[in-house]
């Protein structure tokens, strides 16, 4: 691409939405970075990231046959993230971290899923472009009518959080005491795992089946790091996944390598690494004062 | 992947001798089974100790580092084999030397990990940018292997690789084991534990970066972690556990690839069917044994709910 970058932020605002796919683009962008910033928080405070990470993996054979089926690739991803979660939550993968006996099983589905990915990719003698944007995401090439299929997945998966999310959080932070109380914390469960086979399905769309993480945990690591408060916190990841997705975007459009991916992770991964030296060095400072105020003493 | 071609070349015939004899008339399909084997044999070797450790995740998250490594390596102009393995054992001996002082979180691997992988997505994007006039393929090749692209030299370096790797792990196989079933134990009786651990993410980096070639970076796990997983849920003792482990491997590989040569899909893909099967298998079959019982009710008893059954038994 080949698009000048002034210092004028007007004239490049300008630059950045004349065409068609960047509006677009910005529009899916936003949509699935609120989704993505909101449901990304309890996958982080439920401790869930291994089962994202493993959902994403197995959605690339959905992407890969709705191609063949001649569907859009979001559908597939969702009917085969759903199938799968259903299947993992029923078989009780909140226990299983990435270090679990369990990691074997769900490592052999998903590899054995990216396996059927690359067959059915083959029947729809696809090019290596084709899976190549489903795994590092293709949101420059995002069309209307996947515009519009995200826009209402994520109406609907933001809707339902709104709706589960104050028993949610209770569920997830105590979920013995919640149960007691009378929350459903089996069927939330669940419920919650559904949810995260819509963002899945969604951050797949901008960032690519391989970095999900980058919109799906980072954001809400970061923001735990900062804040302590449930509210401020889910405020904080959504903005964060805003400004990571919007960074990104205007970065790969000026700069002359368009990966949007890469550029997304790489503000991510920035902000947490800074976050977490923030932190270092706040700690040390607190000590050292800690230690000047012994001495007076 | 130019598998198309061969469909129409060769036929399956019920003669297996005829039919090797077939395959190994092609040069490529002889380097093919050469690097293979060394890959699966060392897979089923170090994928006994991954999980055994429970390691997956490291193996995982070196999977990702030799793709950015290898597409790294291919932009900079390196020999991509030589700068996987570089880069990748780097890594995995940073990550032992690390791990042994500070207790990393998941979400920190995980975030790095997208990292690295958005990193190969740019290398990737260089080079198919570049005046050469490169293809995606590459990167596909890196993520899902290329095992049929090999050639003489690459199958002479990937069997080389494999063999100083495996004599690696057999001269460290001994205390590993101890330091890996209880790592306190073997730590008082002056173990170095934490250098075992280090030398053994080395050798694991080796496995990925031949597994990348073979069977590609996303896959990887299909050899080495799955023929392990079902070795060692099939017997209890260790040096049988991995000799069984290799051959399960070794038995995946070579017929993945000899399904790759008469059908016309990807040798990857059948190699990841093939222990996936192998696995579901397993567990059915351990899960149907276990609960003989009560699954199939003695004739003349009426059928007993799992708890009544638990007791008639008693």
């Amino acid at each position: 691409m080949t698009v000048q970058f002034s210092w004028n932020p007007l004239t490049d605002l300008q630059l950045l939405f004349q065409y068609h796919f960047m509006q677009n683009a910005f529009l899916a962008g936003t949509v699935v970075a609120v989704a993505a910033g909101a449901i990304g928080y309890f996958m982080v405070l439920r401790e869930q990231t291994f089962a994202g990470h493993a959902l994403a993996h197995i959605g690339f054979a959905g992407a890969a046959g709705a191609l063949l089926l001649g569907i859009s690739p979001v559908v597939g991803l969702l009917a085969v993230g759903i199938v799968a979660a259903l299947t993992m939550s029923s078989l009780g993968a909140q226990e299983s971290g990435p270090r679990g006996q369990s990691a074997v099983a769900i490592g052999t589905v998903y590899t054995f899923s990216l396996g059927l990915g690359l067959l059915f990719l083959q029947l729809y003698s696809g090019q290596a472009e084709n899976v190549v944007g489903i795994l590092f995401g293709a949101v420059l090439g995002i069309s209307d009518q996947d515009v519009s299929i995200v826009g209402l997945t994520a109406a609907v998966a933001i809707a339902t959080l709104v709706a589960i999310g104050r028993p949610l959080l209770f569920a997830s932070i105590d979920p013995d005491v919640a149960a007691a109380q009378g929350v459903p914390v089996r069927l939330l469960s669940s419920a919650f795992f559904v949810l995260l086979a819509f963002a899945v399905a969604q951050a797949v769309q901008v960032v690519g089946i391989l970095l999900v993480f980058a919109l799906l945990v980072a954001p809400a690591a970061t923001a735990q790091r900062l804040t302590a408060r449930p509210g401020v916190a889910i405020v904080v990841s959504v903005v964060l996944s805003l400004l990571f997705t919007w960074t990104g975007l205007a970065v790969a459009y000026f700069a002359p390598y368009a990966v949007v991916g890469f550029y997304v992770t790489s503000v991510a991964f920035g902000t947490y690494l800074l976050v977490r030296l923030a932190e270092v060095v706040g700690h040390g400072r607190r000590s050292v004062v800690r230690e000047l105020k012994a001495e007076r003493v | 992947m130019a598998l198309g071609l061969m469909a129409t070349v060769a036929a399956f015939s019920l003669n297996p001798v005829a039919d090797a004899q077939e395959m190994l008339t092609y040069d490529f399909m002889q380097y093919a089974f050469m690097a293979g084997t060394a890959m699966s044999l060392l897979g089923g070797f170090v994928g006994y100790f991954v999980v055994l450790r429970r390691a997956v995740f490291a193996g995982e998250a070196l999977s990702h580092v030799a793709f950015a490594a290898v597409l790294g390596a291919t932009v900079a102009g390196f020999d991509p084999l030589a700068g996987l393995l570089i880069i990748t054992v780097g890594v995995a001996l940073a990550m032992g030397v690390l791990s042994g002082r500070t207790r990393t979180r998941d979400v920190t691997v995980g975030i790095v990990l997208a990292w690295i992988l958005g990193l190969g997505a740019l290398f990737l994007s260089i080079y198919t940018t570049s005046s050469s006039g490169g293809n995606a393929q590459v990167g596909v090749n890196a993520l899902f292997g290329s095992i049929l692209g090999l050639d003489l030299r690459q199958t002479q370096e990937a069997v080389v690789v494999a063999a100083a790797a495996a004599v690696v792990l057999l001269v460290i196989a001994r205390p590993l084991l101890f330091a890996s079933i209880d790592p306190d134990v073997a730590a008082a009786r002056g173990l170095p534990v934490a250098l075992l651990g280090t030398l053994f993410l080395g050798v694991v980096a080796i496995t990925v970066a031949e597994g990348v070639q073979v069977i590609g970076a996303l896959l990887i796990l299909a050899l080495l972690v799955t023929p392990a997983a079902i070795a060692l849920r099939l017997t209890a003792r260790p040096f049988r556990a991995m000799i069984l482990s290799a051959l399960l491997g070794l038995v995946f590989t070579w017929a993945g690839l000899t399904l790759g040569f008469y059908e016309p899909y990807p040798v990857s893909f059948f190699i990841t069917a093939l222990a996936f099967g192998s696995y579901v298998l397993t567990v059915v079959g351990q899960y149907v044994a276990r609960n003989r019982g009560r699954l199939l009710p003695a004739r003349g008893t009426v059928a007993l709910s799992g708890e009544q059954a638990a007791r008639h038994e008693r």
